[in-house]
Order: structure tokens, then C-alpha cells, then sequence
């Protein structure tokens, strides 16, 4: 049985302003265990990104507590990855100098840390283009790139927020399927919201369907596919997929009644 | 084989076209600068127009090689040039500075609103006479002057180009861990570098107009002070001359701005 290395008790974020306050959370409970691929769905404007802003420990929880468990027991906040909608490259920067941001910001520049960053240049083709300015890549190069600097952070747990959103459907999936690959290699924890239920079920381990406005858990669904390639894009053609996606749109519709 | 010539000759064509129309630009400026020239020559030489009052070309010159033979020209171009680039860097830092803490305290720029903007319509020549008053006839003065025209429209332009900045890309920075200062020195500096360039290149203009209207108010010495000499003499070639002489300090002014800019832009933002 693996740990539970992030674990969320009664979560609740209100947004205020002159005229009153937005509940945007309201008692969210759930935990995550150590590897495990987790979707967070919902309707949009729920709440998702709120609650993902929490986790990364941008924000503060008005209500509730927020625990992360360090597998090697100490009580180090382990560091946590927030990769954003959009790769934010910055143009005035090579390549290079984009993915070594995060240790710059960290004074972190050292062999060790710097060697990882070779590794993963290499490893993700981007080797050839880290003397490029960020506006010569392609879509997916440009989510490369910014994979690797979060990830040259060596962080523990990695969150997404819609991080395929920005691009268009047919570069979408292809992005989605190549960067997931990718995150399952490092076998690192992973926290994705996305409003696209395929998407969801092709990905994650277990999916979380958040409710409307204020967002409670509504239904946590496991997802077994019964596929030996385990490709995003092949997840797609299992059997049980229509199964799944059926389920997951009814819990998201049947509240609009 | 024979497509692939066409294709040349096209190529050939459009690059041939995009020089011509370069050297029609040229040549048309050049054209206009030596009608008006001879024009005014002309219309000078033919008494259609009062050389007393409007001077030619040829008297301009006349007068030139005058102020050259009497070592003063340098002396009055020099001086201008020197306090036109005094104010120009000290706007060009203290904008820097002080947009740098208003974006840093969002409170402050709320409470300073108004005044900027207030200070920033005020028209600078109505100072002019407050700062001979405080600050005496001379350098000082003028390089104030020089700065009070264009200081406020600076900072203005600075902290709306730093709030411009995606707040996104500053979100960025805190994901990786980062402080307001990081944000600050890796997203927002950075990013504003296009729009300073755009002010300082209207900054420097603007320096120059407050270093002029200084120098008629509170010099021996300059530019400014030539004109206003002249005026009292009745000399006009002298003034004309002057004006002459500004037009070419503000093309100068511009290109090396240009320059610098092209500079920064090739190796920073590319």
C-alpha cells in the first residue's frame, strides 16, 4: 500500500470583494497517494483552479488543513511543481536560460541540478534547440521546455492546470499523450484539472469530479483500463472508456436539474 | 531547371523593387531639403522675401563660419549638448527608480496618481521662471528645466509598461518559488525593455526642449541663449541659424537613439 503523500481535510476558499464574497470551495476532503496520477474535473468556474493555487501553496486555505507527507518521513514541505495553462517562455531568454529559470530563482545552479537539466534536454530532443529563442518551436517543444523547468526543480508532486488548453485539438492530443508519457517515466505524483472528460480518463489513475460553485467532491471514480499499452492516445480505444466517460458526464450534468 | 529561374527572377524582382522604393525615399528627402535650400536662396537673392527678417542659406552659412573663426560655436553647441544629455540620463534613472517603487507598492502608486498626472499636464515653461528664482541663472537651472519636461511623462510611461507585464508570467515566478523581486528583475524589467526604449527615444526630444527654454530664460551660454541674443539684437541670421543647428542636434539625437535600439533589440529580444 503506498503513502499518502498529500492529504486535503475540509478545504474552503471564499473570494471577497465590496459587494460580498464568493464561496469558491467549499469542505474539500480528499488525499492523494504517492505516484498516483489524479484528474480533477469539473464545471468550469468551479473552483479548479483555486484549489489547485491552494495545493501549490500560493494561496492559503481560509478553511481546513493542507498535510503533505514526505516519504522519507521528515517534515521538509516537499517542493511542489505548478505547471500553468500557457509555457510562459520568455522570449528574451534562449531556451536554455527559460528551463534553468526556476534554479536560478532558487540558487540552485549547481553541477548536480545542472546535469538533470542536461539529462532532460537530451531525453526530450530539445538538445538541439537550446540556443533557439522559445518563438522557433513548435507548440509541443514549447511544453517540453516548459516541463523541464518545472521539473529541474526535482519537485515532488506535479500540478497541471489545463497545460494543454492553449493549443489547438489535433496538436492537443498529440502534446497531452507526449507530455503525460513523459511524467509517468518520472514516476512522479500528479495533480491535472481539465474540463476535457476524455482527456481525464486517458490520463489518470483516478478521476475527481468536483461540483459547482461552491465546489464540494461530488464522486471520487478509479479508473482501470484494460489496455497493456498504457499511451494516452491508445487509452482512448479501450472498451471501457465509453463506460467511464458516460458515468463522469452524468455526475457533471445531472446537477444542472 | 526552367521553373526554378523564374522563381529567381521573382525573388530578383521583389528585392529590386523594395530597393528602388528605398531610393526613391532617399532621394525624395534629399530633394526636398535642396529645393527648399535654393528656394530660399532664391527668393532671398530676388528680394520676394525680407533677408533681414529671413535670412538664406548662404547668410546662414556666412554666419556659421563667423561663430566658427570666433571659437564660439563649439562652445554654444557643446554646452546644450551637454546639459541636453545630463537631463536625458538623470529622466532616464530617476523614472526608473521611482516607477520601480510605485509598481512595487501598489498603495503608492494609488496615492501618487493624481500628482503625476497633474504634474505631467502642467506645462514646464510656467516652472521655468520658479527655478531661476530657487535655483539661480545657470547650469542647474537648465539641466532642472531640462528635466521638469520630461520626468513625469517618463515615469507615466515606465510603471504603465511595467504593469502591462502578464500577471501570469509573474504567477510563474511564485510557482518556481520566486519573490516580488525576482518577479520584478526576471519578467518585468525584462519585458518593459521595448516600451522604455519608446519613451527614452521620445525623452531625449523633450530634455532638449526644456534644456532650450532654460537657456532663454537663464544662460550666457548655449543654443537658447544664442536665440534670445539674437532677438535682442536684432541678428536673425544668428537665430535662424541656431534653429538650424537644433534641427541637426535633434536628427543626431534621434539616430544614436535609433542606434542604441537597434542595438538592444538584436541581442535582447531578438
Amino acid at each position: 500500500m503506498p503513502d499518502t503523500i498529500l492529504e486535503l481535510k475540509n478545504i474552503g476558499y471564499s473570494y471577497h470583494n465590496l459587494s460580498g464574497e464568493t464561496m469558491a470551495l467549499a469542505d474539500i476532503t480528499f488525499g492523494v497517494t504517492e505516484g498516483e496520477f489524479v484528474a480533477i474535473v469539473g464545471p468550469s468556474g468551479c473552483g479548479k483552479s483555486t484549489l489547485l493555487s491552494i495545493i501549490a501553496g500560493l494561496m492559503q486555505p481560509e478553511l481546513g488543513t493542507i498535510t503533505v507527507h514526505n516519504p522519507d518521513g521528515s517534515l521538509n514541505y516537499p517542493r511542489v511543481g505548478y505547471m500553468l495553462q500557457h509555457d510562459h517562455l520568455f522570449e528574451w531568454r534562449t531556451v536554455y536560460k527559460n528551463v534553468i529559470l526556476g534554479l536560478e530563482i532558487n540558487h540552485m545552479l549547481n553541477a548536480e541540478r545542472l546535469s538533470y537539466v542536461e539529462r532532460l534536454l537530451k531525453d526530450y530532443d530539445l538538445d538541439k534547440f537550446r540556443d533557439k529563442r522559445p518563438s522557433e518551436l513548435s507548440g509541443g517543444m514549447k511544453q517540453r521546455a516548459a516541463l523541464i523547468r518545472t521539473l529541474a526543480l526535482a519537485p515532488q508532486i506535479l500540478l497541471l492546470d489545463e497545460p494543454f488548453s492553449a493549443l489547438d485539438y489535433q496538436t492537443r492530443l498529440m502534446v497531452s499523450s507526449d507530455i503525460c508519457r513523459l511524467i509517468r517515466q518520472t514516476g512522479k505524483t500528479v495533480i491535472i484539472i481539465t474540463h476535457d472528460l476524455s482527456e481525464a480518463i486517458s490520463l489518470a489513475d483516478r478521476v475527481i469530479v468536483l461540483s459547482n460553485r461552491p465546489a464540494r467532491v461530488k464522486t471520487t471514480l478509479p479508473i482501470r483500463l484494460t489496455l497493456k499499452d498504457d499511451s494516452p492516445l491508445a487509452a482512448r480505444k479501450a472498451p471501457e472508456f465509453q463506460y467511464y466517460f458516460n458515468l463522469l458526464w452524468e455526475e457533471l450534468t445531472n446537477e444542472e436539474k | 531547371m526552367r521553373k526554378n529561374k523564374k522563381e529567381l527572377t521573382k525573388q530578383e524582382e521583389f528585392v529590386i523593387n523594395r530597393k528602388r522604393h528605398h531610393h526613391q525615399v532617399i532621394s525624395c528627402r534629399f530633394f526636398i531639403l535642396v529645393f527648399f535650400l535654393i528656394l530660399w536662396e532664391v527668393s532671398a537673392n530676388l528680394k520676394w522675401i525680407d533677408s533681414f527678417f529671413f535670412s538664406s542659406p548662404s547668410r546662414v552659412m556666412n554666419c556659421l563660419i563667423k561663430l566658427v573663426a570666433d571659437n564660439m560655436l563649439f562652445e554654444h553647441v557643446g554646452i546644450t549638448l551637454w546639459e541636453t544629455i545630463i537631463s536625458f540620463i538623470l529622466v532616464f534613472l530617476i523614472s526608473l527608480l521611482v516607477s520601480t517603487l510605485l509598481w512595487y507598492s501598489q498603495k503608492l502608486s494609488e496615492i501618487m496618481e493624481p500628482y503625476l498626472i497633474i504634474l505631467n499636464s502642467l506645462p514646464k515653461s510656467a516652472l521655468a521662471p520658479l527655478f531661476i528664482v530657487w535655483l539661480g541663472t545657470g547650469t542647474t537651472t537648465i539641466i532642472v528645466a531640462g528635466i521638469s519636461v520630461a520626468l513625469f511623462g517618463s515615469i507615466i510611461s515606465f510603471y504603465t509598461g511595467f504593469r502591462q507585464v502578464d500577471p501570469e508570467k509573474i504567477i510563474l515566478i511564485r510557482t518556481l518559488g520566486g519573490s516580488r523581486q525576482d518577479a520584478f528583475l526576471k519578467v518585468v524589467l525584462p519585458g518593459s525593455v521595448p516600451i522604455m526604449l519608446s519613451t527614452t527615444k521620445v525623452n531625449i526630444g523633450l530634455a532638449l526642449v526644456g534644456v532650450v527654454i532654460g537657456e532663454f530664460l537663464a544662460a550666457r551660454r548655449g543654443l537658447g541663449y544664442l536665440i534670445i541674443y539674437g532677438t535682442q539684437v536684432f541678428q536673425l541670421n544668428l537665430v535662424i541659424t541656431s534653429i538650424m543647428l537644433l534641427c541637426i542636434i535633434a536628427m543626431i539625437f534621434y539616430k544614436a537613439i535609433q542606434y542604441v535600439e537597434r542595438k538592444i533589440n538584436k541581442t535582447f529580444v531578438e
